[in-house]
């Protein structure tokens, strides 16, 4: 591990230790309204200013970093397996497998899921918490996420089963099942990788615009999400710079993890 | 055995896009809210209006004879009309499609080329830090949401089709960089640096070349990032491209609209991958397969 | 040569006045329709506003009638027959003779009953034919088979459209004709040559050339483009923005005081929702929902979602209209200990931090709203906490606006909801769908066969009692008595009265905003762009 990523897992752990220490680190609970600081700049009493319910941005962006922070890398982990499972054996098994399952990639790519999301919603009960409507959404976005990467790690693949070190593998004979996962699927690391911290942002912004349609987290639990929907108020972000926290925090958190995840050396067999 | 891929796709390609149309009908139709009306909260309409607005409103609720009507309409060139807009869809879409098609030209093409050639740069001069700029500008373009790097654009009064352009790049940055950089470790580019060949001639003949089935597959899932970016960005910048007008369409469960749009979106993804698929045959046959 | 330049510099002349004579705001959509007779959704009745005729025309301003294409009307009969004179000489745009059979085919047109129109149902007051005669060109008679309440107003929404005129309903009388329509991106009216009006002093009007009705759905890019001069009106502002703007632009925004919208909560009661049956006891029980209006904090939603452009709602009548105002019922104190009085009686008690029924049930319900309203979002915030004091536990659900119709008109499957309702009327009689229990819009329990409850048989009659009259102060007194009950038995919780919100450039002349939508332009005949008036015709 060199500085740089040294350097990077340090800020990443900060950021998930902060966001796991809110309740000590926040001055107010993310929900408490103080109505008399409406949009208050940062002073002593409220690090980062108030919002326009007189809540504390510190708070609420520590909060918020609890639950994109968490959920968003683990619907990327999950979009990212299926794609690779489904990209990976499409592009290993070849012929009339391999062009069904990119035929139904390409469809899937088209289809309108937003009503699907639209469905789950209206079949959780309407008290269902906040929480577990998010995670529920999460998991959703991560199922639904692996289309457009499982189409380049098909193509990867093809690249790789054509490789020498495969064909020597699979000359001495080695079976197919283990070609795959001990010789073929850590070669994809790089693509894997290079997907799953594209993922993050993408969906933690996902979630902000599915707010749009009553999708994203619930009143009154934080997310970057909806803090990052806050910026397109363009004329109050100029007056108030420090609502642009949760995309500086947003921007370091998805360079730290590209750093972290950057591999030096190709896998090879 | 080029006609006969051209073909194989051309038949794929129909049968995708005509399961896509049902299936979309199908989502849209089990999503909650189809076949409701705003004008059902207005009280000055009397009961028996309301009573009639349900009616027709429940005309489509039959998805399997929706579609049948709708395939059988399609052979005439009739995409249905559209009940949000008060018009024929074929009429919208000749009004929309190509200020959308030409902003996907722009997004796709300038997110592919920023991408490439940034990726290109940071394979190519491997200073310490090279990638830092690129780095720093493709996170911050994958954080911004692209609702607000539309309002950038508009706010300096440039084209919003570049914001496209904009959201398309990280990801071919990304997936494009990552590739460039393992393909560059490979033994056999080792070999050809070690043999004395030139930066460029190994950037392009040994490490490009072998790289480009796995940039090919970028083609086509820029297609459906740029139609996906298009809708929030023709909706902030009030392009009156199909973009807006899907999501006008999502909001209004406006059955014949969204269906069609859902067609033309799997017909460009597939055809655009079909063309990145076809090309990869004449590159290199068998590769394709 | 010099008689030659002198025309090119005339005709350039004329053509930069006619472009700086043009107004210029817009439309969320485009219209759906440009026939005057289907028209439902906003953008349309905007068109339709500037380009139809009609026979008496509600001044926004006054919020009296005024006679428009009629010089004299007279309501007979109890309210079943208007009697019209017509004025003279008008034409449509066209150049086609405006007469009485003109009006007899608008009534036919709008009565047919496969129209499903806003305008024409409130006529629709009984079954039967609309009869309407021609004693003369300029006489026409209007019969309809029951009475209709208020109704010369009713005419205000009802736009004669040509008989005889072979561009249908294109050819109009109003003082703008459609010029131009660009899908998605404009509408461009343009002066009718043939408008009928003039002002004071003999003057042609309307005094502007054109407008132009840009369509725009970003609220965001409208007040750009406003700054920027590219806009001279917004006609419906939010607080956000009227706040920005007014700290750079302090002539430009205009705040008309309470508009006649409302923001009300209501629950559910209707006896098929799928509810447990404590959760329906809890929204049935008139101590519970007062509780609820008591402990709600009217000032703070004012004060803090807009911005003090607004003013506590306490009932279906908004200060802004004068007349149908009863001045005895007053808004919810925000008082948590006047709320808990009133839970305490109906069986509530605390319990550590919650609160519990009878029953010992937790006092735990949601509350939806439509998504993608940020006034609305906050206004939730703002209840949950306020009810969070009295320990009631409420879950906030946002829902795309097609989802919360379902849920509200069909599935019934809701507790409570949060709801905008756009009021463009004066008269009570506009809101029987909403007070009758038999009505379809009687939203926390539509489509009763009979009255469930005492207060809705009362709210019934007193309803059909004001329907049914033609004296103004006996109306009055009998919605007085529905205002009461409503005060009484809180079947919506009224919360605010949004003002009405606009911004006008200081180019734009003889603007009075008014509280009746239009706000800005509800007088565009007589709206000029600059100090000079261009029309010399």
């Amino acid at each position: 591990m060199n500085l740089k990523q040294k350097i990077a897992l340090v800020v990443l752990v900060v950021a998930c230790a902060a966001s796991l220490g809110a309740g000590w680190m926040a001055q107010h609970s993310y929900a408490e309204q103080s109505r008399e600081f409406i949009s208050v700049p940062p002073s002593a009493q409220f690090w980062l200013g108030t919002d326009e319910l007189g809540r504390d941005r510190f708070a609420r962006l520590l909060y918020g970093t609890r639950v994109s922070l968490l959920l968003a890398p683990a619907a990327a982990l999950l979009s990212t397996l299926i794609a690779g499972l489904i990209g990976g054996a499409a592009g290993y098994l070849g012929g009339r497998w391999e062009r069904t399952v990119t035929a139904g990639v390409d469809l899937f790519l088209s289809l309108p899921w937003l009503f699907l999301l639209l469905a789950v919603r209206a079949l959780l009960p309407l008290n269902t918490s906040p929480v577990t409507s998010v995670m529920i959404t999460f998991l959703l976005l991560g199922c639904l996420g692996w289309a457009a990467p499982a189409r380049i790690i098909r193509a990867g693949t093809r690249t790789l089963v054509n490789s020498d070190y495969l064909v020597q593998a699979a000359a001495s004979g080695v079976s197919r099942w283990r070609l795959f996962w001990r010789h073929l699927l850590p070669n994809l690391r790089p693509i894997l990788l290079a997907q799953f911290w594209i993922s993050v942002p993408l969906f933690v912004l996902s979630e902000a615009n599915l707010g749009l349609l009553g999708l994203g987290v619930s009143e009154p639990l934080p997310s970057w999400g909806a803090m990052l929907r806050e910026l397109e108020n363009y004329s109050a972000v100029l007056q108030n710079p420090w609502m642009l926290a949760p995309a500086v925090l947003l921007v370091i958190v998805v360079s730290c993890l590209q750093l972290l995840l950057r591999t030096e050396e190709s896998v090879a067999c | 055995m080029v006609a006969s891929l051209l073909l194989r796709q051309a038949r794929r390609i129909l049968l995708t896009v005509l399961l896509g149309g049902l299936l979309g009908a199908t989502l849209v139709r089990l999503g909650p809210g189809f076949g409701v009306d705003e004008r059902e909260l207005d009280s000055r309409l009397s009961a028996a209006s309301q009573q009639a607005i349900r009616a027709e409103r429940a005309r489509d609720s039959n998805v399997a004879s929706f579609y049948f009507r709708y395939l059988a309409g399609l052979v005439h060139g009739d995409f249905g009309f559209s009940r949000s807009l008060n018009r024929p869809v074929s009429e919208l879409l000749a009004e929309r499609l190509p200020l959308t098609l030409v902003s996907l030209g722009y997004g796709v093409l300038g997110g592919v080329s920023i991408g490439l050639a940034l990726a290109l740069l940071t394979v190519w001069w491997r200073a310490p830090g090279a990638d830092l700029a690129p780095a720093v500008l493709s996170g911050l373009c994958l954080a911004a949401p692209a609702a607000v790097i539309a309002l950038v654009f508009l706010w300096l009064g440039a084209p919003s089709r570049w914001a496209i352009a904009l959201v398309v790049f990280p990801h071919v940055y990304r997936y494009a960089k990552n590739l460039l950089v393992a393909t560059s470790q490979s033994p056999h580019v080792v070999a050809a640096q070690a043999k004395g060949l030139s930066s460029w001639r190994v950037l392009w003949a040994h490490v490009f070349t072998p790289a480009a089935p796995q940039l090919a597959a970028l083609a086509g899932i820029s297609v459906s990032l740029a139609f996906g970016a298009s809708i929030p960005i023709e909706v902030i910048c009030d392009t009156p491209g199909v973009g807006q007008l899907a999501w006008r369409a999502a909001l209004d469960r406006d059955l014949p609209l969204l269906v069609t749009i859902t067609v033309l979106v799997a017909l460009m993804t597939l055809v655009v991958n079909g063309l990145a698929d076809l090309s990869l045959a004449a590159w290199k046959p068998g590769a394709a397969e | 040569m010099l008689a030659r330049l002198g025309l090119v510099l005339v005709v350039g002349g004329a053509v930069a006045a006619g472009a700086a004579n043009e107004l210029r705001f817009c439309l969320r959509t485009d219209p759906k329709t440009f026939n005057p007779l289907l028209v439902e959704d906003e953008s349309s009745t905007t068109v339709r506003f500037l380009t139809g005729g009609v026979l008496i025309r509600l001044n926004r301003y006054t919020q009296e009638l005024e006679g428009e294409l009629a010089t004299k009307w007279k309501v007979t009969e109890n309210g079943r027959r208007i009697d019209f004179e017509l004025r003279r000489g008008v034409r449509f745009s066209d150049g086609t003779p405006f007469s009485c059979q003109d009006v007899a085919y608008t009534i036919r047109q709008l009565m047919d009953p496969v129209l499903h129109s806003p305008v024409g149902d409130p006529l629709r007051s009984a079954a039967g034919e609309v009869e309407t005669t021609c004693a003369s060109p300029s006489a026409a008679s209007v019969r309809f088979p029951g009475p209709v309440a208020d109704l010369a107003a009713q005419f205000d929404q009802v736009a004669v459209v040509s008989a005889a005129s072979p561009r249908k309903e294109s050819a109009v009388l109003g003082p703008f004709e459609v010029g131009e329509y660009k899908p998605g991106e404009y509408v461009l009216l343009r002066r009718n040559p043939n408008y009928w009006k003039r002002d004071a002093n003999g003057h042609a009007l309307p005094y502007l050339d054109s407008i132009r009705l840009e369509i725009q759905q970003n609220r965001e890019l409208e007040l750009l483009r406003f700054r920027r001069g590219e806009l001279d009106i917004i006609n419906k502002l939010d607080p956000d923005m009227y706040d920005r703007l007014s700290s750079e632009m302090p002539h430009a925004v205009l705040d008309a005081g309470p508009s006649l919208d409302w923001e009300t909560v209501f629950f559910n009661q209707v006896d098929s929702a799928p509810l447990p049956e404590y959760k329906r006891s809890w929204f049935r029980s008139t101590d519970f929902r007062r509780a609820i209006s008591e402990a709600i904090r009217r000032d703070d939603i004012v004060r803090i979602v807009y911005h003090g452009h607004a003013r506590a709602a306490a009932g279906p009548v908004s200060a802004a209209n004068h007349f149908w105002l009863n001045t005895a019922v007053k808004p919810g104190s925000g008082s948590e200990a006047a709320a808990m009085a009133l839970l305490q009686h109906a069986g509530f008690r605390r319990s550590g931090g919650a609160l519990l029924d009878s029953a010992g049930n937790k006092v735990e319900f949601s509350m939806i709203t439509n998504a993608g309203n940020k006034l609305h979002e906050r206004m939730l915030a703002l209840i949950q906490q306020d009810l969070a004091r009295l320990g009631i536990q409420l879950n906030v659900v946002v829902l795309d606006f097609p989802s919360l119709i379902e849920r509200i008109s069909r599935s019934y499957n809701y507790e409570a909801v949060l709801m905008a309702w756009v009021n463009i009327d004066l008269d009570p009689s506009a809101q029987m769908n909403i007070w009758v229990s038999s009505a379809a819009n009687h939203q926390w329990n539509p489509n009763e066969k009979t009255p469930e409850t005492a207060w809705e048989a009362e709210i019934d009659k007193w309803m059909q009692a004001q329907n049914a009259s033609q004296d103004p102060n006996k109306r009055k007194a009998y919605f007085d008595k529905v205002q009461q009950i409503v005060a009484d038995q809180v079947p919506m919780v009224f919360l605010v009265n949004p003002n009405a919100l606009s911004a006008v450039s200081p180019n734009v002349k003889n603007v009075t905003p008014a509280v009746l939508s239009p706000q800005v332009f509800w007088n565009a005949d007589r709206l000029q762009i600059g100090g000079t008036l261009v029309s010399q015709r």
